[in-house]
Formats: C-alpha cells, structure tokens, sequence
C-alpha cells in the first residue's frame, strides 16, 4: 500500500511536467496547426530563466581577504553579492534564496517574447506547409536553442535549489497512519503538483470565462468563419502562441529545483510530451492534461521492482505500449475531435 | 583496315600484358611507400602530431573543454613553452622542452560527442588524414573501448583519456592501449575500509546502477569490496542511462530495509539521482538505529558542481585532486590555474599525464614506433607526476598508484573547494593479481605498428 501511495505522488509531479507541457503543445496546434518540436526547448528556457535570476542576484564585487589564500596561494578574493551591499545581508540573501520562485515573474515577460520571436520570426512561414516541414524546423530551431544554452551555460546541469523554507519531506506516513518515514515525499513537488494545478485552472478558465477565449476556441473549430467576421485571428493565435510559450516557461522555472537545468532538458520531455498530446487526442486540452498525468503515473508504477522483476525494462516502454494500445482501440485518442489531424 | 590487324593490334595477349606493365606501374609509387615507411603516420618532417579526442559537445562537452586545455598545456610545456609544469617534477628527465625527439609537437582534435561511433570516426578521421601518430582523451567507458580497439588496428597509440570501467584494461584491454586513471576495482578496493571505518561492518546497501559497462563493473567491484567487509547487498537496480528524474528509483529504497544507497552514476545521472535522494529524505533517515548514508564511488569535481549542496558529507573515490600537497601537483596546478584562472580536473590532470607519458616513453625508445613505445611504457616505474610512485604494469597497461577516497566538502571556501580528501589509500591496496576474475576474458595481443 505505500508503494503504491509513493509511486502515485512520483506520478502526479511527473505527469504533472507532461501535462504543462503538452497542454502548451495543444494549444499551439489547436490554434495555429503548427506541430511545434520547440516546445520543448521553452520549457528548457523556462528553467534557464530560474538559473539567470539566481545567477544576477549573486553578481558580486570582489574584496581583497590578505588573510586568506586562494588555490594559488595568492591573497583570496572575497565576494559579495551586490544585492546583500544594496538592500543589506538578510534582503539580499532572501532574494538568493528566493531566485527560483522570483524567477515565475521573471520568466512571464521573457517567455512571451521569446514565443513571439519564435512565432512571427520562423514558425509562420510554415503555417501553410506540410507537418514534416513543421517538425523538421522546428526539430531544427530546437537544437540551436540547445546550443545556444549551451554556449552560455556550459554542459553541465546547474544546482539551482529551491528557498530553504521548502526544502525537507513531509512525512505522509505519520499523517495517513503508516510508519513514520516510509511514504515521505518532498515539499517542493507538492508545490510544483499545487502550481501546475493553479496554471491548468487558470488556462481553462481563461479559454472559457474570457471574450479573447471565447474567440481563441471558435477560432480552433472554424478559423476561416470566423475571419469572416471580421475577427483578426491571427493575432490573438500569436497572442496564444506566448501564452502556450509562458506556460512551458513556469513549468521550467519550477521544474529546475527538482531536476538541475541542462541544455537538453527540454528534449528529454519532448518526446514524452508528444506522446502524450497523442494519447489525449490532437487538438484535446483536457485530453492532454488527463493523459499527462495517466502516463505520468503509469511510468512511475513501471519503475516499481515488484514489476521490473516480472517484465524487465518495462519502465522505459510502458508509455509507447499504453500509447499503442490506446492509438488502437480509440484511433483519435482520448479525448480527441473527429476531423483534426485527419486530412 | 582488316579484322586481322585489328585482331593482331588488340590480341587477348597483348592487352593482359599491357594491363600487368600498367598495373605494374601504378602499384610501384605504393609498393616503395609501405618499404619506406616503417609504421602508419611515421613522422617525417619537423612535426609530429598528436590526435586529442575528446567530447568537444554532448553531456561531457565541460570535462572534454577541460581535458583539452590540459592537452594544450602539455603541448606548451613539451614544447618548451611555460613553466615547464610537471616536466620539472617527473622522475624521468629525457624530455628537454624541445618537442618529441627533436620534432615540434602539433595536435589535432576530434569530437567523441561521448557516442562510440562518432569518436571511432573522429579517431580515423585524425589517423587517417591528418596523420595522428598518438589517440588520446575521452569522458567514457564505452568510448575507451572503442577507440582503443580502431587504434590497435590502426596501429597508433591509445592513451586512455577518463574511463573507469574495469573492462578498459580487462577483457577489452589491447597492446597498443594504456590507461593512467584508477578503475572501478581500485575504487570499491579504496572506499570499501574508509565505508566500513566511518559507517560501521553491519551495513545494508541498495545500489542504483547506470545500465552500461561502467556502471556494471563499478557495482560488481563495490558491491564485492563492500560484502567482503561484512556488509549486504539489499538490491541492486539497473537504471536507464541519462533517465533525468530518478524519484521513481528512489522511493522504493524508502521500502527496503537498506541503509546506505551506493549510486553507481556520473556526470548528469550522478548530479540527479543525489540530488532526488537528498529531497526525498534519505540522509535524515534513520534505518535500523542507524543514519541512513549515501555513497557515490566515483567523484568529479566537475559534475560535483551540479549536485550544490547535496554533495556535502557524501564518501566517493577520485583519480587525482587540484588539493593534493605533492611536488608534481602543485607544479601542475600553478601551471593550469596561472593559465586559465581555475584549477584542474582530475580529467584534465590524468590527460595531461598521459601527453607526458607518451612523450617520455618514445624520447626513451628513440622511436616513435608504436612497439618500440610499448616496450618503453610497460612496465615503467615512475614518479612526481601526481599520485606517488606509479606502475605502468606490462601486463594489462594499467596504472597503478596511490587512489584518493574524498568527501564533499562541508564548509567550502571557494566554488571549487568542493572536495576533500580523507585518504590516500596506498597503490599497494588497490593493486590486483592479472588474472583477477573481474578483468577476465581478453587478451593483450601483440602491438601493432600498422
């Protein structure tokens, strides 16, 4: 039982990855019809703006300590972070350890333009053309980002930790009546299932509640009546377009305290992500977010020994072989609406 | 004209002569080439080129970019540029800072990209149209391996750049491959008594393993060191290389009655599995009245970066560290951090030796044939380079020194004071017989000159 109790919240912060992410994936080619392959690179720069904002809060000037020597042997150059000279020790130092939920605010705007460059400098050349050559440049767009995040920040992955008040476990053994620190889990991914929770409502609500939505949905089952109306719908797709980049950007920014960021990253998820935007069923929101965190789930409970032990290496197919069977018997997915990838 | 003369001008006669004077002909320039040239890439002019593969992109690009600032400093150093380095501590004194025998050293470089197939191409690549007369660098195992077998084939030199696994100079060992870094045995050999001394000889181990030769050579020789001493092994599960968020690994450890996790993982796999183990609680737990532990047996101050704070406390093993006090060390410490600013990684360090150790061995053999350099290399006792005395074995080309046991530091003084050492177990303890059974299973073979 607390197997599968654990087993079932590692799923819940996975899927809920997958789900962020492939909710933007719909998004985008429910609006535009554009397959987007870059989308894993956002969600990529979305944890590299996590790292940049830690990384300006600890720019430092350099004093001189004669007492202290460096690996050389030379007097040792102390820093000091130029945000604890300015706003003081504790402001400063709160700030640093604050980078990473700072970065959510931080990333918003940065995302928005970078969705934008993306969209009106590359991706809507090749809205009229096929999906293989949607994939092949976005595919291509992908690794430069990669490159270029690796340029700057080298290959490595970068520590960037969640603020002290979230690192630790809470023990939900003691608190369900199990034995005490059997089914642990920590902190700062019941915060990322709690925020990617908050962002899936508020992107549903914001499709469904708002005027723009309202004309986003319409737009997704009939563009052409719809520009007949006089409606400018390929600005508010753009507009849709940052929004889809923003949410796989705070997906990042929240995810790089769990998984230190890397250049590749994004493609790690990408093709999962993909996978699960299938299962849901093209064109589907909810369809992606339910098979987010299905496969999210699903994959955690492969990775058990008790199931390793009877089908070995289970843990890497189990969400290709859900997706075969599933592709199978509901040929649309999921949730998905008759018409859309069918042409 | 008749079909007589036609027939007698273009007999069957007449054109197999002709086409055996031709042909002849065009092998003679090949047949007096191979009679002259007495092994592959023979250097004849005033420059002799060394080929320096390493992951120049890919997950180990950093350690690659490391390794090859320490090719470059050797080259320096060899050709009487710098301080001089480690040239002024090595025990052997035939190089003069005048290149390799008198031939100015250039290098080429590849990019292994850490996938064995595109470092057997840039390897070839170097052999073949460059004319390399030496391989060396890499971050991996699985690379080691490959590359050194094109190298036996080729007939030049291999000197292993990063590779732990035990395969390397075990069954895949080749005559025209050496390795100066310490291997998965000598870790578990070195960690075993230093885990056994602070954690105690009633100790339970689950081990998380990466799914390649590395990762299975490393869990055998720890899992092994570690049960000799008294310890058991709970489990032992394979994971999936590069497998990112490990938490699905984890957890089940919270299950079992283990109370220490050896993580048998490097690079990105390392900095992710410490840092899910950390979260999730395990260096607060308490498993059969005692402190959980983790255990990571091969440490990179490199990646250690990664991890932050997670890697405080924790017990590994390293080739070499920037740290260490000797004479030859701080030579090459002075000589790297003057130049770049940072010191050395032990990758950087143990590629910089091995430039060095070719170029000895072949100023000692007057030769830069590949033979005559094995011959010069193995067995060959040395020093001031680093790790203490050290033995080139002549048996399976494997270095064997002093190894450092280290922890992550607790109280770190700079962004590279990650590490500390807690000891340097003599080379005596990690040395094992040839025939040991975790080496079994190839053979050395006879050098090749090409």
């Amino acid at each position: 039982m607390e197997t599968i109790l654990l087993q079932l919240l590692n799923g819940l912060d996975k899927g809920s990855a997958y789900a962020l992410i492939a909710l933007g994936l719909t998004l985008i080619f429910g609006t535009l019809g554009v397959v987007n392959f870059a989308h894993g690179a956002i969600f990529m720069i979305g944890a590299f703006c996590a790292v940049t904002l830690s990384r300006i809060f600890s720019i430092s000037f350099e004093t001189v300590d004669p007492t202290k020597l460096d690996f050389l042997g030379n007097p040792a150059k102390i820093k000091t972070p130029y945000v604890e000279a300015w706003f003081g020790a504790d402001a400063g130092a709160w700030m640093i350890d604050w980078a990473v939920p700072l970065a959510i605010l931080f990333s918003i705007p940065i995302m928005i333009a970078v969705g934008w460059a993306m969209e009106r400098g590359l991706i809507k050349h090749f809205y009229k053309r096929p999906h293989a050559d949607q994939i092949l440049v976005t595919f291509g767009l992908a690794i430069v980002l990669q490159e270029i995040i690796k340029y700057f920040y080298g290959a490595n992955p970068i520590s960037t930790p969640a603020p002290d008040a979230f690192r630790g476990s809470f023990d939900f053994g003691a608190a369900l009546g199990f034995d005490p620190n059997v089914i642990i889990y920590p902190y700062w991914r019941l915060i990322y299932f709690g925020f990617a929770a908050v962002v899936i409502g508020a992107v549903f609500s914001f499709l469904r509640f708002t005027t723009f939505g309202m004309v986003v949905r319409a737009g997704m089952a009939d563009r052409e009546t719809v520009g007949l109306l006089g409606i400018n719908i390929d600005r508010k797709f753009t507009i849709m377009f940052g929004l889809a980049a923003a949410v796989a950007g705070m997906a990042g920014v929240m995810y790089a305290p769990i998984l230190s960021p890397n250049y590749h990253m994004g493609m790690d998820f990408l093709v999962l992500s993909f996978v699960v935007v299938v299962v849901g069923g093209m064109g589907s929101l909810p369809g992606a977010v339910a098979a987010g965190f299905l496969l999210g789930i699903l994959e955690s409970f492969s990775s058990m020994n008790e199931i390793k032990s009877i089908i070995p290496g289970i843990d890497q197919i189990i969400i290709y072989v859900v997706a075969i069977i599933i592709l199978l018997t509901r040929p649309r997915g999921l949730m998905g609406k008759k018409g859309v990838m069918e042409d | 004209m008749s079909k007589t003369d036609l027939t007698r001008r273009v007999s069957r006669r007449g054109v197999i002569k002709t086409g055996a004077i031709a042909g002849a002909g065009l092998a003679l320039p090949t047949i007096f080439t191979s009679g002259a040239r007495a092994f592959t890439n023979e250097p004849t002019g005033g420059t002799v080129t060394l080929g320096f593969n390493v992951p120049q992109s890919g997950a180990y690009a950093d350690e690659g970019a490391d390794e090859l600032r320490a090719y470059q400093l050797a080259v320096e150093h060899l050709n009487g540029e710098g301080d001089g380095g480690m040239l002024n501590t090595f025990s052997s004194k035939v190089l003069e800072g005048n290149g390799i025998l008198g031939k100015k050293v250039g290098f080429v470089t590849g990019d292994t990209q850490t996938k064995s197939d595109a470092a057997r191409a840039s390897a070839k690549s170097m052999i073949e149209k460059d004319g390399a007369v030496m391989i060396t660098g890499g971050s991996s195992s699985g690379v080691a391996v490959a590359v050194q077998g094109l190298c036996q084939e080729a007939g030049v030199i291999f000197m292993a750049g990063l590779t732990h696994s035990n395969d390397t100079t075990g069954k895949d060992k080749k005559a025209n491959g050496f390795r100066h870094f310490f291997n998965a045995y000598m870790s578990g050999a070195a960690l075993a008594p230093v885990l056994a001394a602070r954690y105690g000889a009633d100790r339970k181990a689950y081990h998380l393993t990466a799914d390649y030769t590395w990762g299975w050579t490393q869990e055998e020789s720890i899992a092994a060191a570690t049960e000799a001493l008294g310890w058991e092994t709970v489990n032992k599960v394979r994971t999936p290389l590069g497998a990112g968020d490990f938490s699905s690994y984890i957890t089940p450890v919270l299950q079992t009655d283990a109370d220490v996790l050896i993580l048998n993982h490097y690079g990105g796999d390392m900095v992710n599995s410490l840092t899910n183990a950390v979260q999730f609680g395990l260096r607060d737990k308490m498993v059969n009245g005692k402190q959980f532990e983790i255990v990571v047996p091969l440490f990179s101050r490199l990646m250690a970066r990664g991890a932050g704070e997670n890697i405080k406390g924790i017990l590994g093993s390293t080739n070499w560290h920037w740290s260490l006090s000797d004479e030859g060390s701080q030579a090459f410490v002075k000589s790297f951090g003057t130049k770049y600013g940072f010191p050395p990684s032990q990758a950087a360090h143990t590629c910089y030796v091995q430039s060095l150790l070719y170029a000895d061995a072949v100023a000692r053999a007057g030769s830069f044939n590949p033979c005559a350099v094995v011959e010069a290399l193995e067995g060959f006792e040395f020093d001031g380079l680093g790790n203490g005395p050290t033995l080139y074995r002549a048996e399976d080309h494997q270095c064997f020194k002093d190894v450092l046991v280290v922890r992550g530091k607790e109280n770190p003084t700079s962004e590279f004071d990650l590490l500390e050492v807690v000891e340097i177990t003599p080379a005596a303890q990690v040395t094992y017989p040839v025939d040991h059974p975790m080496f079994a299973g190839g053979a050395l073979g006879d050098c090749n000159a090409g």
